[in-house]
Parts: structure tokens; sequence; C-alpha cells
């Protein structure tokens, strides 16, 4: 029983990770309609940007803030650079882009940070013991951490001129347009908020593990399932698709090696396109 | 030089053979598969395996001829992809496109866990380079023709494909799906078929790694790497042009191998960053492709209707009637 338990915390530390990621993509893939592959890499360039402030002597919550700061920043360089220039075309050929963007951040982690493993701080963290379970703060850091960023966003969404500018966005591209919302500059918005939140939760998974360049890639599959399985363009969604996949990945490992964790969020992603691609709280297919 | 050239040329040819595999795929249907190096994957250690010599560390010891793991990695690779096409192939692109990476990240898990079938992370050695002593210290050259011929073939092949009824059903998937499907065509089986073939032709390239370096491990199949470089070879030679997609295997290729002699001249410090770097300059060479010539070098020519006078050449290549319809 306990283990069960100690499981289930553990997915919705691993659940607040993917939910932070797949907000980002839910947005932006809400409000330009391309699946952005390189969110990932921005995760991974959040959480070595971090690592750069804890080596100057930051504690990391310090240091989370500039950084995530400058991942914010690099995404609205990248917009304009590269994905404005190429909105006139299909979608599919900004996912091709996005895909060469997330190889050239993750060459650049390694040409700046080196290829190798690496940790906020050395030394292994003592986990608390309570009723049989281990729990280790950095896991309390994570999920406080979480809420408090899930919030200020609901804040963000609900009362003010941009966030209402960017869910009418969601709702309706052209429609937003007619109504004089400057869609240019919102989209620039989407594109920093979607990085802070990528920053954090690479900062979290780098405080929960460690970092490595292919730590955001191999994110991407849980954070896109998660932004599924919440309806693409609806943020609360993505929140809740990303604790159900945390959750059911590490359920799934009493039964199956552990490894093949990957193979949960992917069986998640299939059967929720196949059987409701709208998502479970209903955005669109 | 001599040696680097015929080693420069085995290497396009086996890429070659990639990117008209995802040609077929990308260029004529429309398919976004991200999970190239997976299949390549595949095909490489399919064969790796009926081919070797009995070894106590992986599944093996059928010490077969090359040709029958050539056939054996079609058929794995081809295999594998119909089970996959069968659920994700109702997707949309970009869906279809998560999905595949997926399936590659799967892939590359068992090869790294499965060690009675892989031998894990240590890879699978003495794996058998055909053609070896017919002429002795001349094998590599051999296998170069045999590349070259594969390579014929399998273009010779896809261009038949692209010209025929076929080739036509799956440019129309892909420019329009729901007036495909409202003239009776079946767009699902036809998207199958062209996922498995394309497929079973980067399983065959995998093969052909396989036996040319004569030792695989999971590390060279790093998929977003492996899948990446292709991607690139297609889109700047220029995606649903059989002969685009072979220039582009060899310029990209030429320049990922030239760009060698560039890291080379970096500072000692620099060394290790070497790889990084060359990764970086093939990523920013993608985004000037894309947003300067997204056509690529040789755009797309689809066969010209037969009763314009203007057809050109291929026009014998198409056929008078369309028995499809």
């Amino acid at each position: 029983m306990s283990h069960l338990l100690q499981l289930l915390i553990y997915g919705l530390v691993l659940g607040s990770i993917y939910a932070l990621g797949a907000i980002g993509v839910s947005l932006t893939f809400g409000i330009l309609r391309f699946a952005n592959f390189a969110h990932g890499d921005l995760m991974t360039l959040g959480a070595y940007f971090c690592l750069s402030f804890v080596s100057l002597g930051w504690p990391i919550a310090l240091g989370g803030i500039p950084a995530a700061l400058a991942t914010a920043l690099c995404a609205v360089v990248i917009d304009q650079l590269i994905y404005r220039r190429l909105r006139r075309e299909a979608p599919v050929i900004l996912l091709i882009s996005s895909f060469g963007v997330a190889l050239i951040l993750r060459s650049l982690v390694q040409i700046f940070w080196g290829p190798n493993n690496q940790v906020y701080r050395s030394g292994i963290q003592l986990p608390w013991r309570l009723w049989g379970l281990r729990l280790k703060p950095d896991w309390v850091v994570i999920l406080l951490g979480t809420t408090l960023l899930v919030v200020a966003l609901h804040v963000f969404l609900q009362r003010t001129r941009v966030g209402k500018a960017m869910r009418a966005m969601a709702d309706n591209f052209d429609l937003a347009r007619i109504t004089g919302i400057d869609t240019e500059g919102i989209i620039l918005w989407t594109w920093a908020i979607g990085a802070a939140l990528a920053c954090a939760a690479g900062i979290f998974l780098g405080m929960d593990t460690r970092l490595h360049p292919t730590m955001g890639w191999r994110l991407l599959l849980p954070v896109f399932a998660a932004a599924i399985l919440g309806g693409i363009g609806r943020p609360y969604g993505a929140i809740a698709g990303g604790l159900v996949i945390g959750v059911a990945e590490e359920l799934s490992t009493l039964v199956i090696n552990p490894a093949y964790k990957t193979g949960v969020a992917f069986a998640i992603l299939v059967l929720m396109l196949i059987v409701r691609p709208t998502g479970l709280l209903g955005g669109r297919a | 030089m001599l040696n680097y050239s015929i080693f420069f040329l085995i290497l396009v040819g086996i890429y070659g053979v990639l990117v008209l595999g995802l040609n077929v795929q990308w260029g004529y249907a429309g398919m976004f598969n991200i999970g190239v190096g997976a299949f390549f994957a595949v095909g490489a250690y399919a064969s790796a395996i009926v081919t070797t010599p009995l070894s106590s560390e992986h599944l093996g010891g059928f010490g077969l001829p090359f040709w029958v793991g050539f056939l054996m990695a079609v058929a794995a690779a081809g295999s594998i992809a119909f089970l996959i096409g069968l659920i994700t192939l109702n997707l949309r692109s970009d869906y279809l496109a998560i999905a595949t990476i997926g399936i590659a990240e799967i892939i590359s898990q068992i090869l790294r866990n499965e060690r009675w079938l892989t031998n894990g992370v240590r890879g699978i050695t003495r794996i058998p380079r055909p053609f070896r002593g017919w002429i002795p210290g001349q094998d590599t050259l051999l296998y170069l023709g045999l590349v070259l011929l594969i390579l014929l073939v399998v273009y010779w092949a896809s261009e038949r494909a692209y010209c025929s009824p076929w080739g036509r059903v799956l440019r129309a998937i892909r420019e329009d799906e729901p007036a495909t499907m409202a003239a009776g065509k079946n767009v699902l089986k036809f998207r199958l078929q062209a996922f498995v073939l394309g497929s079973m032709l980067m399983g065959l390239a995998g093969a052909l790694y396989a036996h040319f370096v004569n030792f695989i491990s999971p590390e060279a199949f790093q998929p977003e790497f492996a899948t990446f470089i292709v991607w690139v070879m297609l889109i700047a030679g220029g995606s649903g042009n059989n002969r685009g997609a072979l220039l582009g295997a060899l310029v990209i290729w030429g320049v990922w191998s030239g760009s060698e002699l560039l890291t080379n001249r970096l500072p000692a410090q620099w060394t290790t960053r070497a790889g990084p770097v060359r990764v970086l300059l093939i990523g920013i060479l993608l985004q000037v492709i894309l947003l300067t010539r997204s056509q690529g070098l040789l755009p797309e020519r689809p066969p010209k209707p037969i009763w314009l006078p203007s057809a050109g050449r291929r026009q014998d290549l198409s056929p008078k009637r369309d028995p499809a319809e």
C-alpha cells in the first residue's frame, strides 16, 4: 500500500513537470496552430541558464528568475528570426523548422555547458521518512512551485488584458484580430509565457534528476501527450493531462520495466487521438 | 584519397536509400515521420542478427548469407511499420509526427534494454561484409558497387511509382485528403502502403549500413540525429523529387563531411565540442533553406497530364490511361 502511495506521490511530482511543459505547448499550439518540437529543448535551455546562476553561488529559486527571463527572450528571438517569417507557409513547414530549432538549441547547450550530466548541487539529499514513505524535500518544492505558477497563470489569463486576448486568440484567431487585438504582440507574450514555464519545468526536472542536453527532448512525448489529453489550446486541460500522464507512468512501473515508461505516454496519446481527439476537457481537434 | 572517396560514396548511397524512403512517405504522401532512425536501426539489427556467427551475447548464430539479412531487414522494418501504421496513420500530420517520436523512443529503449536480443548498449560485432576475399583488398570497392546497384534499383522503382496512378493518388491525398476520399479512394490503405514501403527502404538502408561498418550499437542510431540529417537532405534536395532527394543526400553529406575539416581547425579545447558545432551548422543550414528556398534545390515536378503538348520527357513514363479510375 505504501509502495502504491509512494508511486502516486512521485507521479504527481513528475506530472507537475509535464504540466508546466504542456501549458506552453498547448498555448503555442492553440494560438499559432503548430506543434513546437523545440519546446522540450527550451526546457533544457532554461535548466542550464539556471545552472549558470547557481554556479555563481545563487540559490536555485533566485537563479530561476533571470533564467526564465532569458529563456523567454530566446523564445521571442527565435520567433522573430524564424517562425514569424514562416507563418504564411503550411503549418508543417513550421514543424520541420521547429525540429531544426530543437537541434540548434541542443547543440548550443552542448557547446556552452558540455555534453555530460550535471547537477545543481552535489551530495545526496536525505529523504524524510513518514509512515513508511520516503519523501525528498525537493518534491515539496516542485509541487509548491508548480501550484504557485499555475495560480499565477490563472490570474494572468483571467484578469489581465493580455491574458484575455490570449484566450480569445486561442478560441478564434480571425475574430480576435477583427476586434482589434494586436495579434503579433500577443504571440510574443505567448512565447514568453510558454518559455518561462518551460524553464521552470526544466529547472524542476534538473532538481529532481540531473541536467543533460537531451533531458528536454526526452520529455517531448509525455508533454505533448499531456497537452493533447487536456485538449489543445486549453491550458487548464494541459495541467490535468500532465498529472494524469505522470501518475499513469509511475503506476505502470508496477507491471512493466521502468525503461518502457515512455510507452505509457505513447499509448495514452494514441488512444486519446483515436477515441477523443478533442481532449478530456473538449479543446480543438 | 581514393579510399576516402569510396567510403564517402558508400555513405552517400546508404543515405540516398534512406532519403528515397522518406521521400515516399513525406514527399509523395505528406506523412510526417520523425522515426526514420528507428526503422534504420530495425533494419540494421535484423540483418545483423541473422548473418552474424554464433554469440552468447545476443540472439543469433544463424550465419546466413548477407542477402537473406537484407530481406530480413526489409521484412522486419516493413512489418513494424505495418503495425504502427494501422494505429497511427489516421492521425493528422502533426499528431503523426508526435506519435513517431514515441515509436522511435520505444524502439531505442528496446535496443538498449533487451540484452538477449541486441546485447544492449554494447551492440553487435562481427557483422560480415559481403564479398570479403573475392578480390583481395578490394571488398570496399565491391561493396560500393552493391550499394550503387541497390540505389539505382530503388531510384528507378521510386520514379516509376511516382509517375504511376498509385503515386498520383498519394499526391492527391497529400494535397487534399477529403477530395481524394470523395473520389472513392481508400485513403488509409494508400497511406499504409506508402508508409510500409518507405519504412522498408529505411530498413534496407539500415542493413547496408550494418554490413558496411560491421559493428552496430544503439549509439549509432540516436533517433533525433539519424533522423534529422535525413530530413535536412530531403528538404534541401527537394521533397517529392527523387533526383532532388539524391542530390540532397550528396550535398548535405558533403557539407557534413566538409564541416569536419572546419571543426578540425578549432582550438584544442574545442575538440570535444566538434560534434555539436557540426549539428549546429546543419541546423542553421536547414533554417536558411526553409526561409529562402523551401521547395529545395530541385523542386518537385509532377508529370504533366499527357494531353498537353508541353508534357516533356516524362510523358513516356506516365500511363496512357489510369487503371485506378
